[in-house]
């Protein structure tokens, strides 16, 4: 059978890239963290010391900082949770052992059989290497690095240096803290100046590197003029085996650059999904955080944009949709630091059988920061009276010559609406997911094409229940 | 046999309150009823209990559809049904555009047992057909990818509703003052489209303050609505003179139902 191929293959890859050492087997067994074990990813992945240090640094941090105050409850013990267990445990794993469910909702949702594997975490794929085989050749000639963040580590040291835990320190919070000890994974891409990529980047394409993990890191920097739109996830449901995902996610676009980066996760229920995203956007440059969040026990993510010089400008737009046992704490952040820089954030929230939504954004104008523009738009959706949703929306002005606008509307599924739309013979169900995605559709238009179809599709099912 | 709508001995309460009194209708397919009376005595009331609005609670009486029982069917089974309803102010669905909602629409009422994630009618046969009746109400086609209702001046909205009624082509149809707010050119057309879909196919009931819709479409019976009953039902001349006359005469001739009106006003002056 075709899997047993992919098998073996993985294998082979895996041990190109010394992943599997006779010790890892036994380290693989043993749950919690301590600075033994952080010593020990590092030394597994042949890391140079400054990595080590790094990793070792942020522990103490990590072990310093409280829990978070805000978003939802978090009940982790982290001393029950595997920080490093790739390798020897994906060995195991072939697409018959992923659950029947999840199997379903991939055929729901139309994805080819190849992609599948992939998100379900089954190893590699030879259809998709030869795509990216010629994709990566395209990209080498431009300059553009594409890689995963390890490999990264080893071949592009002195980037790496200049940027790696610079936008997002270690003492940033206490789950970036985490991700900075133990991180695995990831993307890394580099856009030289001027160089502009047309097409989207889909971690999906980059082979070799390892799985969606519980600890990735991404790092990507546009230079002067260049421009890209990376693209993360997918509308299908997520299968991990663990509780805890934490990425660290750091974007440095420079003068007159541009970036686009577009997130659609779908967590099982019972993940906690803390991420960190910010990026840093100089003269003239725009960054735009595209977010789109389902599922999870509980999701707190707020992607943010410092708009450090004149100019710059900053766009974050999100839809979270959370249904039975499920609490989406997401949200955004601007911060103006330099005159002239305009932002703009829009959040649609869609809360369903019980499930909890909450906008938590901030706004933020140093002084100095002279005809800044913010305007934010935070629109929630409540579908039935278990359910819920809260805004939290901050604002720090420090200076006088601003404009910003807020606005935030809750609304309910209206009784007149599903009457106006089933009295044109549409069901009820077909009515309220009708409306649902008329809600989202400004976010959608957004998406790229293939994803806006995914994701019109995944709200469907959601509507429909069927799907986590 | 013909097909027949059929009302009896209608009452109906909004939260708790109850506004018609006993109505009784009779429409055959191929007929052609305007339902006139006084702001607030109860037509479009009778509409939405028609149409199966549920904050429109029928505490007695009977509709029924070839004898079948309507009051046991949601607002989805009655348009399948067959049954349609243009209203007095449409609700605006935003973000959801008009082609999407259409396609839904008139492929859920073609084929009545259509579940749900089925297939919808082929994308070119739909646009081609709908294209077809834009041209015919003289609308820009630019509109269908526009948002339902969303921002819809009066008379767009109108228009918009009588396109549902050309692509849905129900057996029954209430037509809520479909014509105010369209322009006098507007009217027209509309009048021209509702004969056209209507002639023999539909049995139509025109709620109206106005005598333009009728001029096409000629009242077979005009029924005069007064403190939430039919008090009074005659030929076309009937509606020529309320239009022209007023209610004066009707609320003497029935002090009853005029007063059962005072009453309802009273109560929502309070
Ligand atoms: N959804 C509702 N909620 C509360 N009261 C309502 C509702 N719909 C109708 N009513 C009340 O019922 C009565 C009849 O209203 P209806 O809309 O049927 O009148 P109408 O004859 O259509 O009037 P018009 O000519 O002004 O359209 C009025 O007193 C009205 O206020
Ligand atoms: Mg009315």
């Amino acid at each position: 059978m075709a899997t047993d191929i992919t098998e073996e293959s993985s294998l082979g890859e895996i041990n190109k890239y010394d992943f599997v050492t006779p010790t890892t087997a036994v380290f693989k067994a043993e749950k919690g963290i301590n600075a033994e074990i952080v010593a020990q990813i590092s030394e597994m992945k042949n890391e140079p010391g400054w990595m080590r240090d790094f990793r070792l640094e942020a522990f103490k941090i990590f072990e310093s900082k409280p829990m978070p105050k805000w978003g939802g409850d978090i009940s982790l013990d982290f001393q029950d949770i595997y920080y490093y267990l790739k390798p020897t445990n994906e060995q195991g794993k072939t697409w018959d052992d992923v659950p029947q469910e999840i199997k379903d909702t991939f055929d729901k949702l139309g994805i080819p059989e190849a992609e599948k594997k992939y998100l379900a975490g089954v190893k590699a794929q030879f259809e998709s290497e030869v795509v990216y085989g010629s994709l990566q050749e395209d990209l080498g000639n431009k300059g553009v690095i594409f890689t995963d963040t390890d490999t990264a580590v080893r071949e592009h040291p002195e980037l790496l240096r200049e940027y790696f835990g610079k936008i997002i320190p270690s003492t940033d919070n206490k789950f970036a803290a985490l991700n900075s000890a133990v991180w695995s994974g990831g993307s890394f891409i580099y856009v030289p100046p001027g160089v502009k990529i047309d097409f989207p980047l889909q971690a999906y394409f980059r082979i070799n590197a390892e799985q969606m993990g519980q600890f990735e890191r991404t790092l990507i920097i546009v230079d002067e003029g260049a421009e890209v739109h990376y693209v993360e996830g997918c509308t299908a449901p997520m299968y991990t085996t663990e509780s805890l995902h934490s990425a660290v996610v750091e974007v440095m676009v420079k003068k007159n650059g541009r970036c686009r980066y577009t997130t659609i996760q779908n967590w099982a229920n019972n993940i906690y999904n803390l991420v960190t995203k910010r990026a840093m956007a100089y003269e003239n440059a725009l960054m735009e955080w595209v977010d789109g969040n389902l599922g999870s026990h509980l999701t707190m993510k707020y992607p943010a944009v410092y708009m450090m010089e004149p100019g710059a400008r900053g766009e974050i737009l999100s839809i979270a949709f959370s249904s039975t046992g499920q609490h989406q704490d997401a949200g955004a952040k601007v911060v103006h630091c330099a005159p002239n820089t305009k932002s703009r954030i829009i959040s649609k929230s869609i809360s369903k059988n019980g499930g909890r939504s909450s906008y938590r954004g901030l706004c933020k104008v140093e002084d100095g920061a002279t005809g800044c523009k913010s305007n934010v738009v935070c629109d929630a959706l409540i579908l039935d009276s278990e359910s819920r949703s809260d805004t939290y929306p901050y604002i720090e002005v420090e200076e006088q010559d601003v404009q910003i606008e807020h606005e935030a509307s809750v609304s309910r599924i209206g009784e007149e609406q599903l009457f106006y739309l089933m009295s044109r013979g549409l069901t009820e169900a077909e009515a309220s997911s009708m409306i649902v995605s008329g809600f989202i559709e400004p976010l959608i238009k957004e998406l790229p094409m293939e994803y806006a179809v995914e994701m019109n599709r995944l709200i469907e099912l959601q509507m429909e229940g069927s799907v986590g | 046999m013909s097909e027949t709508l059929k009302i009896t001995d209608l009452h109906v309460a909004i939260e708790g309150k109850l506004i018609l009194r006993g109505v009784n209708l009779t429409i055959n397919r191929g007929e052609i009823h305007a339902l006139m009376g006084p702001n607030g005595s109860g037509k479009s009331t009778l509409g939405n209990a028609i149409m199966g609005h549920p904050s429109y609670e029928v505490t007695g009486g009977a509709i029924e559809l070839n004898g079948e029982n309507v009051l046991e069917w949601d607002a989805t089974g009655r348009s399948r049904a067959g049954i349609f309803m243009a209203f007095q102010r449409p609700m605006a669905i935003p973000g959801v555009k008009m082609a999407d909602f259409l396609r839904h629409a008139t492929t859920n009422v073609r084929n009545p047992e259509r579940k749900e994630g089925e297939e919808l009618i082929p994308m070119r046969q739909f646009r081609k057909e709908l294209t077809e009746k834009m041209d015919q109400l003289r609308m820009d086609t630019e509109f269908a990818r526009r948002y339902v209702n969303d921002g819809f001046s009066g008379g767009e909205m109108k228009r918009a509703e009588i396109l549902q009624l050309a692509m849905l082509r129900p057996k029954f149809a209430i037509l809520d003052e479909t014509d105010s707010g369209l322009d006098v050119d507007a009217v027209k057309l509309a009048s021209e489209s509702i004969a056209e879909i209507g002639g023999e196919q539909m049995g139509i009931l025109i709620i109206t303050h106005h005598d333009k819709l009728l001029e096409r479409n000629t009242p077979d019976f005009t029924h005069v609505m007064l403190g939430g009953k039919l008090v009074e039902t005659g030929g076309v001349e009937l509606a020529r003179e309320l239009y022209t006359d007023g209610y004066d005469r009707i609320r003497t001739s029935y002090p009853e139902a005029a007063a059962a009106e005072e009453a309802m006003t009273e109560v929502e002056a309070v």
